[in-house]
């Protein structure tokens, strides 16, 4: 009786580690970008400037950036100039560690530190219209650079928080990010494919959204599907995750402002 | 913050050559059929009209519903006749306006 059950679960963990191989990271070289997995016509769309609706922010943040926020505060562009030539690459490096803060700030959060240390403004809400639009304005200056974040004493720590939330199993299907995005990238869910969850294109255009949205938004959307807590846009939770990804996605090009089905 | 447009034209064309056009617009595009967070409907705003002249002539018109995607885009293609202007405009509910014209050559 006892062997039997023995041999049943022996039988049956087999059957698991077929379905669900150990974790294991994506090698470098076999790493792809969700434009990789998109139709030929999103990509096409992407592709152009004149069909890329993220472009439509960016035409917004490029006149953010030449506006005066009031109150005889500078521009972003009264400080930082032409960002063709200022911004090539940053974003590439964020999340990047704040010595001020102890811990990694996004591009997001970047641009409403400036925004409330350097311009005396009032912050610009996470996910608002006008947010999403500096902070693509930015992105695209970094298009074709390499993901390049810092993996030092600093921001180890970090990394190592954000992998741990990547692999722990959480909500209410019991499910780990790594699960999907690394072991069955190649795979399907509900008949879209699931991709390797690179973060290659934020902010992205959804066509799923009609809109432009923060790479929080897409992880808040992910956590939820599994059911699991969703932290707040912005929370350090999210930060770290988001860290962990570039990290993971370092040496691939980014293609801010990206098209995503 | 002012609609926002994205137009391509090709900047040469030969005569009597078919050219693709494609435009992009800002605009949220409204149903008209989602209640808000206190359970009233959000009153509809859509683009309900664009139009492409070509030097004045009418090439292409389109009437926009609800059903329509955010950020609308269009693509239709035309023949070159001859240089001059191509001019988009976009009209809708809470007196919508946006135009948006491009110079294109034709030899």
């Amino acid at each position: 009786m006892t062997r039997m059950w023995i041999w049943r679960n022996a039988a049956a963990l087999a059957i698991l580690c077929v379905a669900f191989p150990a974790i294991a990271e994506i090698p470098l070289a076999e790493r792809k970008s969700g434009y990789d997995f998109m139709a030929r016509e999103t990509r096409a769309m992407q592709d152009d400037d004149t069909s890329n609706a993220g472009m439509l922010w960016v035409l917004d943040g490029e006149a953010l950036w030449n506006r005066e926020p009031g109150a005889g505060a500078k521009s972003c562009a009264g400080c930082h100039g032409d960002a063709r030539t200022s911004m090539k690459g940053v974003a590439a490096r964020y999340p990047a560690f704040s010595p001020a803060l102890g811990r990694p700030v996004n591009l997001e959060q970047r641009i409403n530190l400036c925004r409330a240390d350097r311009q005396q403004a009032k912050p610009f809400a996470y996910e608002s219209k006008d947010l999403l639009a500096l902070t693509a304005f930015v992105g695209r200056q970094s298009r074709g650079e390499p993901i390049a974040v810092a993996d030092d004493a600093q921001t180890r720590k970090f990394i190592e928080n954000g992998r741990a939330a990547f692999t722990r199993r959480q909500g209410q299907l019991n499910l780990s990010c790594a699960q999907c995005h690394d072991d069955n990238s190649d795979g399907r869910l509900a008949g879209s494919p699931l991709t390797q969850g690179q973060p290659t294109g934020y902010p992205i255009y959804r066509l799923e959204w009609q809109n432009l949205g923060s790479l929080h938004r897409r992880l808040r959307n992910c956590l939820t599907g599994m059911r699991a807590v969703t932290p707040a846009l912005g929370a350090e939770d999210l930060v770290e995750l988001e860290l962990y990804l570039m990290w993971r996605a370092r040496g691939m090009p980014l293609e801010t402002p990206g098209v995503r089905p | 913050m002012a609609a926002r447009a994205l137009i391509n034209v090709p900047p040469k064309a030969k005569r009597g050559e078919v050219i693709g056009i494609r435009s992009l617009i800002s605009h949220e595009m409204e149903t008209g059929f989602r209640p808000n967070a206190t359970g009233q409907l959000i009153p509809r705003n859509i683009i309900k009209e664009f139009v492409c002249t070509y030097n004045g002539v009418e090439v292409f018109r389109a009437e926009f519903f609800p059903a329509m995607s955010a950020n609308p885009f269009v693509s239709f293609t035309t023949v070159a006749t001859e240089s001059g202007t191509i001019t988009m405009t976009w009209a809708g509910d809470n007196g919508f306006h946006a135009t948006e014209s491009v110079a294109i050559t034709v030899e």
